[in-house]
């Protein structure tokens, strides 16, 4: 878990959803060490194009083979575009949560409130905190 | 009682055990059962049976009932007496499957999982369905789970059902539905034809419906409409589906070929006893995309750590053990004995077997309904087609009409004055594969009062 | 195929050995003067090609299901401590009486007079469950536990509702409880609320006492509970719900700990279900059938599902005048078969029987967690009842071998795996029930291969996390069952 980089330009949230915003434009996806913890991901549901989200609002659920969790939006706003190719090769949250891997982009509702996310120094603390307690 | 063949432990292991723990009496095991509510006294229950008195006793029990081995079975309603073939009962009756519980540990459990494999594929070969789960309780609770699927899939709560759906069924759907408040709207049926009314229908289905449920063969033995009422469900974008009797399907245009959405039934006629209701099994196929909200177990193919084929039960987030609250439904038990049953049936009938079964069904109903027809005093209220049962009108009661068969033990019903007051003094026929030339002569001749 | 090694390495499927034109069935020809297929059903009706179903005679058909059962393990085969399955022995005399015709071949519409015999065991079946459990009425038609957890509710729902209390709605469920209950409560239109177990595995009672109130709907609680522990706090429990005017739904699930030491009704439980497939002994089919009467307090009983079997004089009827009855949950009258395995299992216990049955099942199970504690963690290390939950925990932390990798390593010795991984709350749980119905040399057997595999964990890791080696497949790929879903046989696979 050490060598992971948590992307310096990501926004975090404490429900391990990550968030990269471009202008007007938040791109969500789910973090290393939320794949690392579901395990094999088998099923991955996204939003619909133009549904409207609220910061917190479940936007979707991954599925490994014996877990199921709720994922939920980073940020408020509409969603844009989800990304099919998770859909077809969910494995890809597993191989590259922070890249390929993504779920789907949004238009920012204002900053959407990604001001109250943690960045990556915070959030690398948080999950590893996390990772110890069982 | 002294002793109890399934009880291996002596007295002398209890003590032992016991003294092993440190124990004195059996009664320090039980010491956290506060005094509150500990039982005292005993069970009124009757003192135990050896096995020859019980045989005895369950013989006198079996022998008070009348039962096809001697009477002639023309009952229906859901319930049939068809031939079993003796394979079936020899697979079943294999201790290695009735033992077993659900397939946790699948290496040690292909068995029942490569039997629930291949039903599933029995299942949509039969139906023309994409996706088939390894049973339900029923027929009646498959409907209902089928109705719930509908209303998650549409985001819809209402449900429409024709009168002519099995009036049980739909008591069960009610049942079901009120937990969600889901709206059930019944729709009458067309008094000459004994079908659901189209036009009615047509009416009732609108953009908030989420579900037509269709019963084909309905409860009447008359053939539906099921293209037409597809048409009118998918026409509002409510889901489609549909009862079938599994025997039917030997002849019947299968339920993809019509656009089901889901398609269901009461398996008991694929190899399963009548055993006075249950068990039974419901089957229960969808297309591909309704996959996830499927209720129940599912099993799948994969491979092993060697590469070589093997089954798991599947998909199983769906299910209550993994997703709780969330789960698509609570069941967790199925049928699964009697889905392996209906799994030997269909395998053993094969391709022409089942096809002849349905023939002679049919062709045995329509000489039966031609007979009946021709007694005075009744006649047949309706005017579809039908495949294996069908609607008379008696001259009485039909306990009457079944005091007039009694002396040739010959039985039929059930009445559907009940559900159905306006058709007090009818009652339904089933003709099976089983039933001979010369019953359904003797049961017209005995219709008709001659002894 | 070229001998016994093959054959049981793959079994092909039923499919695969299907070759046109072999037949496995015999019909009798035609009697009845044939009419046209178009004159019986219209041409668009009619289906355009057979069902591809396979073509095999019946020696294929015999051989190749007999086949699958072999790779198959059963509690005929050997010990199967699946806890909370109560995978106990299937007597064989229930088995052969449910086969006689005068139970198999009767059919449910069969006129009341003729079924007298069926009716009067169902009759007294209803009485011997209101008498274990301590209730008033019984209705044996749900079909399995979780069908009768969902009558149940609806039960009381429908009681709350005609008592003006309709929006009570919240159902209070332990933290341990089985996967069922939730899903249940919400199937009923309940909402759940989640209470915490305390240190010794029971509800704890602050936690109860802050989350009832007037939205209670009731509590569903599982006694001895999923731990294997009776809840020493029942009665005060129950107190607390029925003080807020929330009604209380016991799982019956484990009444095979109890009877004729407790019953839930004296506790004062107002609805419980059984699991005549776990207490009661009727075999669990690979999955089912199972059934699962529920037992109501006569506050309730006008609330039951249709029909429900009464006596008048000397005979017996189905009745449904139930006046304020939840309607049906099935068709018919309930798994009927599965109940006379049942019946024919009390009358052969008897009273005293049955609770030498709870008597052995709790010694057993205590007996083997005595056994398995010098090697295994404990989180609950108090008297049991007819299971236990011990934990790989120590293994996993020192060794890097999880439980999954006892429970297969279990299989190369030829018994079965406990339940893993519940309840959820004890980390890498192992959930042992051994039942009555096992020798004390079973047991110890089964100790001593527990042992065993605890010092492989040790000085051998690799030999229990490869597991199983002996049966007829090994780990299989459960993501690529679901990723790659392939849920029934197409024949262009075998093209591949």
């Amino acid at each position: 878990m050490s060598e992971v980089v948590f992307p310096e330009d990501f926004r975090y949230t404490k429900t391990h959803e990550w968030i990269k915003v471009t202008g007007k434009t938040g791109r969500v996806g789910l973090t290393h060490y939320a794949q690392d913890h579901l395990g094999e991901i088998v099923f991955v549901e996204l939003p619909g194009v133009g549904q409207v989200l609220k910061q917190g609002d479940v936007f979707g659920v991954v599925e490994s083979v014996k877990a199921v969790s709720d994922c939920y939006s980073p940020a408020a706003g509409k969603v844009t575009r989800v990304n099919d190719k998770v859909t077809d090769s969910p494995e890809l949250v597993n191989q590259d949560p922070h890249g390929e891997g993504w779920l789907y982009e949004m238009e920012l509702e204002g900053d959407g409130g990604v001001g109250n996310l943690m960045d990556a120094e915070a959030y690398d603390k948080f999950q590893a905190e996390a990772g110890t307690e069982h | 009682m002294t002793h109890s063949p399934y009880l291996p432990n002596t007295d002398a292991d209890r003590k032992a055990m016991l003294a092993e723990m440190g124990l004195g009496s059996m009664e320090d095991l039980f010491a956290d059962i506060p005094a509150e509510v500990r039982f005292k006294g005993s069970m009124k229950l009757p003192p135990a049976l050896s096995e020859p008195e019980l045989v005895r006793h369950m013989k006198e029990l079996a022998g008070m009932n009348a039962d096809a081995g001697s009477w002639v079975v023309f009952l229906g309603g859901g319930s049939y007496d068809h031939f079993i073939p003796s394979v079936v009962g020899h697979v079943v009756g294999r201790s290695e499957f009735y033992t077993a519980y659900t397939p946790y540990q699948p290496e040690v459990s292909q068995g029942v999982l490569q039997s629930i494999y291949e039903y599933q594929t029995l299942i949509c070969r039969l139906t023309d369905m994409e996706v088939s789960n390894a049973s339900m309780y029923d027929g009646a609770s498959a409907m209902a789970e089928a109705a719930l699927i509908a209303c998650a899939a549409t985001r819809r709560a209402r449900i429409v059902v024709p009168m002519t759906v099995h009036p049980e069924y739909r008591e069960t759907v009610r049942t079901y539905a009120r937990g969600p408040a889901i709206e059930i709207v019944e729709v009458p049926y067309d008094s000459k034809t004994g079908q659901a009314d189209l036009g009615a229908l047509e009416k009732t289905v609108d953009d908030a419906t989420a579900a037509v449920l269709l019963a084909h063969p309905n409860f009447f033995g008359c053939l539906e409409n099921p293209d037409e009422v597809s048409r009118i469900a998918h026409d509002k974008g409510a889901l489609f589906v549909v009862a079938v009797d599994p025997i039917s399907l030997g002849l019947l245009k299968p339920p993809g070929a019509y656009g089901a959405d889901i398609a269901l039934g009461e398996g008991q006629p694929l190899g399963n006893p009548m055993s006075f209701g249950g068990p039974y099994l419901g089957f229960l196929a969808t297309s591909e995309k309704l996959v996830r909200r499927m209720p129940g177990r599912i099993a799948g193919a994969t491979v092993d750590l060697d590469g070589d084929r093997g089954f798991v039960l599947t998909l199983q987030t769906r299910e209550q053990h993994i997703r709780r609250e969330k789960a698509t439904s609570n069941i967790c038990s199925n049928e699964a004995l009697n889905a392996l049953a209906a799994a030997v049936y269909l395998t053993t009938m094969g391709k022409e077997g089942l096809v002849e079964v349905a023939r002679l069904c049919l062709e045995k109903t329509a000489y039966a309904r031609d007979q009946i027809w021709k007694v005075p005093g009744y006649s047949v209220p309706f005017s579809a087609p039908v495949f294996k049962e069908f609607a008379v009108r008696g001259p009485g009661s039909l306990k009457e009409v079944n005091a007039r068969l009694a002396g040739r033990k010959m039985l039929v019903g059930p009445g559907l004055g009940t559900a159905y007051p306006e058709l007090n003094g009818c009652f339904l026929v089933a003709t099976t594969e089983k039933r001979t030339k010369a019953e359904i002569d003797g049961l017209a001749a005995g219709l008709g009062g001659r002894a | 195929m070229s001998g016994r090694g093959y054959v049981y390495k793959r079994e092909p499927l039923v499919f695969e050995l299907s070759r046109p034109g072999r037949k496995a069935y015999s019909l009798p020809s035609l009697d009845v003067p044939e009419r046209p297929m178009g004159d019986l059903i219209p041409e668009n009706q009619r289906r355009s090609t057979p069902a591809n179903l396979p073509e095999v005679s019946e020696v294929d058909v015999t051989r190749h299901f007999t086949r699958l059962s072999q790779r198959n393990h059963g509690v005929d085969i050997g010990f199967y401590p699946l806890g909370s399955c109560t995978m106990k022995y299937n007597p064989k005399v229930d088995e052969a009486v449910a086969q006689y015709d005068g139970f198999a071949s009767v059919h449910p519409y069969t006129p009341e007079e003729l079924v007298q015999g069926a009716l009067r065991l169902m009759f007294e079946m209803q009485g011997y469950l209101c008498e274990i459990g301590g209730f008033d009425a019984v209705t044996l038609q749900p079909a399995a536990g979780a069908h009768g957890e969902f009558t149940g509710l609806s039960i009381i729902r429908a009681y709350l509702r005609d008592k003006g209390q309709g929006r009570r709605n919240k159902v209070i469920i332990p933290d341990s409880a089985h996967g069922t209950n939730p899903a249940t409560a919400i199937l009923a239109g309940g909402e759940t609320v989640e209470v915490k177990s305390d240190a010794r595995g029971g509800v704890d009672l602050e936690s109860l006492q802050a989350v009832v109130g007037e939205d209670t709907m009731c509590l569903m609680l599982t006694n001895p509970n999923t731990l294997g522990l009776f809840d020493e706090n029942i009665h005060k429990a129950a107190g607390i719900v029925h003080e807020a005017g929330g009604l209380l739904y016991y799982d019956g699930a484990n009444v095979n700990a109890i009877m004729g030491y407790a019953r839930p009704g004296d506790a004062g439980f107002d609805v419980c279900h059984f699991n005549l497939h776990k207490t009661f002994a009727t075999p669990h089919g690979g999955g089912g059938p199972g059934s699962g009467p529920v037992g109501v307090k006569k506050e309730l009983a006008d609330f039951l599902p249709v029909p429900i079997v009464r006596k008048q004089g000397d005979r017996y009827y189905l009745d449904y005048s139930v006046p304020k009855t939840i309607g049906r949950v099935k068709e018919f009258f309930g798994n009927f078969g599965v109940v006379v395995k049942a019946y024919a299992y009390i009358r052969s216990m008897g009273p005293d029987g049955l609770k030498r049955v709870s008597e052995d099942a709790v010694l057993n199970a205590n007996f083997l967690m005595h056994r398995l504690k010098k090697d295994y963690y404990l989180m609950y290390d108090r008297i049991c009842k007819h299971e236990f939950v011990a934990s790989g925990l120590w293994q996993k932390e020192r060794h890097g071998v999880k439980t999954l990798d006892i429970a297969k390593r279990l299989l190369d010795y030829g018994v079965h795996a406990p339940t893993v991984y519940f309840p959820l709350i004890v980390p890498e749980a192992l959930m042992v029930e051994p039942t009555e119905t096992e020798s004390r040399e079973t047991l110890e057997m089964f100790a001593e291969i527990m042992a065993k595999i605890a010092r492989e964990a040790e000085t051998s890791p690799e030999v229990v996390l490869q597991a199983p080696k002996t049966t007829f497949v090994r780990r299989l790929d459960e993501a690529r069952a679901a990723r790659q879903t392939d849920l029934a046989y197409r024949e262009a696979q075998e093209t591949e």
